[in-house]
This record gives structure tokens, sequence and C-alpha cells, in this order.
């Protein structure tokens, strides 16, 4: 059986770079609150690229950065919340743009687990020998569905997109994946959709139309969750948390991995932080990561990585790969 | 006894003195704590009484003496 390993990673993100101060003049808040809340200082805004644009823009740099051909992929998943459009889906989109030949593409719907779950059914397809190539896009444009009133919120998410080549191989590659669900029916984090209207029916009281979040516990079930997580994925493939090399978690919050490290006494060092600059890209956040970590030379050979994506869905989605 | 562990809890969670930690003592306006450090700092106290705090409960948690009065009457 064929392993599914990671060959290649790419990002892009919009041109502009937004500082906390900025934000100061936007909403009642201050650079002070915000960092010491969350970690983060800046965060890049959409001046006018899509969410499609900035799919395409990290899918083209992964493809030149696995040195494959791009006849060769042959799936292409974007794990987004935030398309431009439902149809055609992004996928379908950036793999006509990219000039791939007809592979299956879809969008994928998983909160900030969108990434790890694109890696974990890409790799179901790899393993049963049904593609060799598989193109993982996570890309959120979320600044056009914050609610730029909410200080609480507006100040934590960001635009970007990263991507990332997994391929059918004879080298070592995804060795285990922990992907699951608590189902939000109390919509603790919300984005909503389009409501009922026709001609029939039409909503009486207008729904909220941008994201809503429960911080607090958001932050409860972040941290249990990647605490779980780590011990789950461990457990079942016979690796230790020393053996770890690096700890990619979804990049919400520096609170929620500073206790996370706390809680699972790990240094927090072995954990990669990009939030301070990229702030919160949802389903973005873990392969802009791992794409900053490649460039930068920090993933060695046969290196042990840990992915943890936690979220809207509520959903969780781990990986641990090796390099 | 409650508030000894509960002072502990707090002492390691919120980096305060000891002697800073008084039953009267206010989380955010006494001891410094923000919404965050109120989470984290229920969720040791789930962990070291094996109760549950809901959320609505946590918000109305504003003094110790708030905390170890719901750790006596849920444990």
């Amino acid at each position: 059986m064929k392993k599914a390993r990671i060959i290649g990673t790419g990002r892009a993100l919009p041109n502009k770079k937004v500082h906390n101060t900025d934000l100061e003049k936007i909403v009642e808040t201050s650079d002070q609150w915000i960092k010491e809340r969350s970690g983060i200082e800046t965060r890049y805004i959409s001046t006018g690229e899509t969410t499609t644009e900035l799919a395409y823009s990290a899918a083209e740099k992964a493809i030149i950065n696995s040195n494959i051909n791009k006849e060769e992929v042959d799936l292409v998943i974007v794990a987004t919340v935030s398309p431009d459009s439902y149809a055609p889906a992004t996928a379908c989109v950036i793999a006509k743009k990219l000039g791939l030949k007809n592979p299956t593409a879809f969008d994928l719907t998983a909160g900030c687990s969108g990434f790890v779950y694109g890696l974990t059914v890409a790799k179901q397809f790899i393993e049963n020998g049904n593609v060799k190539n598989a193109l993982i896009v996570g890309v959120e444009v979320l600044s056009k569905l914050v609610n730029w009133k909410d200080r609480g919120t507006c100040v934590l998410f960001g635009d970007g997109a990263g991507a990332c080549i997994l391929s059918a191989s004879d080298k070592n590659g995804i060795i285990n994946t922990f992907t699951g669900s608590d189902g939000d029916i109390n919509n603790l984090l919300h984005i909503p959709g389009e409501p009922l209207d026709n001609p029939f029916y039409k909503e009486e009281k207008p729904l909220p139309s941008k994201i809503s979040m429960e911080g607090s516990e958001i932050f409860k079930f972040a941290t249990r969750i990647i605490k779980k997580s780590v011990k789950t994925v461990l457990k079942d493939s016979n690796y230790t948390v020393a053996q770890l090399n690096h700890i990619v978690p979804h990049q919400a919050n520096l609170r929620i991995i500073e206790y996370a490290s706390e809680k699972l006494k790990i240094d927090l060092d072995k954990f990669y932080v990009n939030l301070d600059h990229c702030g919160n890209t949802s389903a973005a956040s873990i392969p802009i990561a791992l794409d900053e970590m490649n460039e930068k030379g920090l993933l060695k050979e046969n290196d042990l990585i840990f992915l943890v994506g936690f979220g809207g869905g509520l959903t969780w989605g781990a990986a641990l790969l090796s390099w | 006894m409650v508030f000894e562990k509960v002072k502990e809890i707090i002492v390691d969670e919120l980096g305060v003195e000891e002697e800073e930690v008084k039953l009267e003592s206010n989380l955010q306006e006494d001891l410094d704590a923000d919404s965050l450090d109120i989470v984290q700092l229920a969720m040791e106290i789930e962990e070291a009484f094996d109760i549950q705090i809901s959320a609505e409960d946590q918000k109305k948690i504003k003094t110790v003496q708030d905390i170890v009065t719901y750790v006596n009457e849920n444990k």
C-alpha cells in the first residue's frame, strides 16, 4: 500500500498587512488588548484578492515546489468556509485555471479543521490506489464574513491561502489521523448561510449575516481537543510526545497554544506559531504555517510533525506525519 | 480544604502571590485576571474537583468566595 506523503507546499497572502493600531481607528480596541488576549499583532486583509485567486496562487506554488507535472494531479480539495461561489466549487475553478487534467475536484467545509480533514480524505484516495497526487488547499477571505463592528471578533481573523501536494509514495508520509465532530447546535461559532427567501416564504426576522463566536466556550473546547488529539494519535501510532519534532496547531490564539503546551508538558518551542503576523485564517492557517516552515528550512527529512486543527462545526482534525 | 486548593490553583494560573488571594478578592479587579484567565481557571477547578461549570455559571463567578461556594455546592 502506498503512503500519502507531502512533497510540496505553497502559500499566498493578500498584499495589505493590517496592524492592531490600524484597527484602533475602526473599533474600540487597543494593540495591548489584542496582543494580550490573542498574541496577534498583524493580519493580512484582502483589498481585492478573492478566495479563488489566493487559492490559485498557493496551489501554483505548491505544484512547483513539489516538482511534479501539473497533469499528474488527479484530486483537488479546497477547504474553505468563504468560497466566492457555491457553484462552481473553488476546487473546480482553480483546477481549470491551473491547467490540470480534469481531476476530481470539490470544496470541503470543516471550519478550521478543513485542511486536516482534506489531508485525511485525500489519504484515503491515495492509500486505496485511486489517486496519485492530491492538491489540498486551505483558503479563507474571512474579512468578508467578519462583523467589522464587533471588536470581539474582527480583530482576530485574517485572509490567506496555503496548499500542499500529497503524493502516493513508498517513503513515509501520514502515519495516523484523528478527525471528529461535536455538532454546534448552540451557535458557539457561527457563520450563517442564505436565509429562506422565495415567493411563498420569507424570513420575518433577518438572520445575522456575519461571524459570531462564544470565545470562552471555544477556548475550552480548543484546549481540551488539542490534548485529546495528541494522546489519541500517539497512542494508536506507537510514538511518544518526546519524539515529535514540530507541532503545528491551528493558529487561533496564542493563549490556547500556551495552555496546551502547559497541559501536555511540551516545550512551547515545539509549537510553530505564526498567528502573530497572520492572525486566524481558519482553514488556511495550518498550510500557511507548513509552507513558512518549509521555506525557512525548519523541516528535515524524517521529522515527525503533528498537525491539529479545531474549530467551527465543532470539528477537529489531527495528523501525525513524517516529512 | 476547598479554599486552600482553590488558592493553590489561582496562584498557579494567575501568577499572583498566595497572600494576595483572599476570599473577598475579585478575580478581575484584584487579581488582574482577564476573560481567558477565568476560563482557564474554571477548567483547572473543574479538573481538580471533578465538577462541571457551565458557561452561564462561569459568568456569575466574580470572587474567590464565588468559586469556593460553587465547588462546595457541586462536588
